[in-house]
């Protein structure tokens, strides 16, 4: 069973993903803020990260550029989910190692367990 | 370099009728300081004028995202109410799920609209130009907005053109207006109406053109209707629901592609909407 990671602040958006993730046969981890985010990450070697950036404690970004500086844990694909759209953001991201760049407002969960789906390989 | 320049000019200007030197000197050294001074209050007002634009940029960008985070808590929450996997759901709770759902999108829709209006006068649209072909995007959106036009009533056609030449754009922005667009001629075209769409190339660019036989644009507001928030009264008495935004992004879009965007809409004849964008630039 694949492991999720889900660094978001928001703590209604973790359980409804969670439950969706969940019932999809995901096995789920949750972190509310940037610095837990990335002890989960070194303690829990998920297969996929989904990464807010407005964090508590630790942005997204330096979450993102402590997990791609970590040999240990720097093949783990993060896409970032954020509400967050400016073009300085986004390159921001790719260029510091993200997969994918989605913004929240623009998906439904069916069309995020669609590109969960594709990032870790599986089919769709 | 125009403080030196009217230096010298000054110095010339005044040897020529004036015999005293020093009486000279004086003027060049109050004119330099003038347009020294002058200058310095024109960019210290455009240093604040980018300053207040990045200010604002990001405070919409700040402000739209807490907007977005809740709608984005709603949206996902009702997907899973929805879904039934939480238990089934009648006939009259899924009707206002749905109803809650449709709003969602329409303050999700307007918060984007705003976004883009602001990134427009802050001058920080971004574009990715590349090249791509107008007619399958046409095609695309046609296909996206049939059911919408089946309920509507309208029937939308769309000459298939040959040999129509790639495009070079941002195929988001462009799709962005050709959604447009195609939403109002569909939104503002009475039952058993009819929208064409015409593709074709005139010289270095193509020419797309949307026509509908819906109730037009009063000549008294054709002056307005590329201006932010205008909505002309007779569109309101048809339909309430539209930010009034669309047009004013969608020209935006077209002038900074390097295009043009124009309407025709005789009266009792509907309109006819149109719109110019460069062909694929050859390579080097």
């Amino acid at each position: 069973m694949k492991k999720i990671l889900i660094i978001e602040d928001e703590s209604a958006l973790q359980k409804t993903l969670g439950d969706v993730l969940s019932q999809n046969g995901y096995q789920t981890k949750s972190a509310l803020d940037g610095e837990t985010g990335l002890k989960l990450t070194q303690s829990e070697k998920p297969d996929l990260i989904l990464l807010d950036l407005i964090l508590p404690k630790l942005h997204g970004f330096g979450v993102l550029k402590r997990i791609k500086e970590n040999p240990e844990t720097k093949k783990i694909p993060v896409v970032i989910l954020t509400n967050l759209e400016s073009m300085q953001d986004i390159e921001k991201a790719m260029e510091l190692g993200a997969t994918n760049y989605l913004v929240k407002a623009n998906y439904s969960l069916k069309d995020l367990l669609i590109k969960i789906k594709e990032v870790l390989g599986e089919q769709v | 370099m125009v403080v030196i320049i009217a230096a010298v000019a000054t110095y010339y200007i005044g040897t020529k009728y004036i015999f005293d030197p020093r009486l000279v000197a004086l003027i060049v050294l109050m004119v330099s300081t003038i347009l020294f001074v002058v200058g310095f209050i024109i960019s210290q007002s455009f240093e604040r004028l980018a300053e207040a634009n990045k200010i604002k940029s990001e405070f919409v960008s700040i402000v739209s995202h807490q907007l977005r985070t809740p709608l984005s808590n709603l949206g996902w929450a009702i997907e899973v109410l929805m879904s039934g996997k939480l238990g089934k759901t009648d006939h009259r709770q899924f009707e206002y799920f749905v109803i809650l759902r449709e709003n969602i999108v329409r303050m999700n829709e307007l918060i984007k609209d705003l976004l883009m209006v602001s990134r427009i006068q802050t001058q920080t649209l971004f574009f990715s130009e590349k090249e791509f072909s107008l007619v399958e995007l046409v095609q695309e959106l046609i296909q996206d907005f049939k059911v919408v036009a089946q309920a509507s009533n309208v029937n939308v056609i769309f000459d298939q053109p040959q040999n129509i030449p790639l495009v070079f754009a941002d195929p988001f922005k462009i799709r962005q207006v050709v959604e447009n667009l195609l939403d109002n001629a569909i939104r503002y075209t009475q039952n058993k109406g009819e929208v064409r769409i015409k593709i074709e190339t005139q010289g270095n660019r193509i020419y797309f053109a949307i026509q509908d036989n819906g109730v037009g644009i009063p000549q008294k507001d054709q002056k307005q209707i590329f201006q932010r928030f205008f909505r002309a009264d007779n569109v309101m008495k048809y339909q309430t629901q539209g930010s009034g935004l669309g047009l004013y992004i969608s020209k935006s879009i077209i002038d900074k592609s390097g295009g043009k965007i124009g309407f025709i809409s005789p009266k009792g004849q509907g309109s006819t909407f149109w719109f110019t964008i460069p062909i694929l630039k050859a390579k080097v």
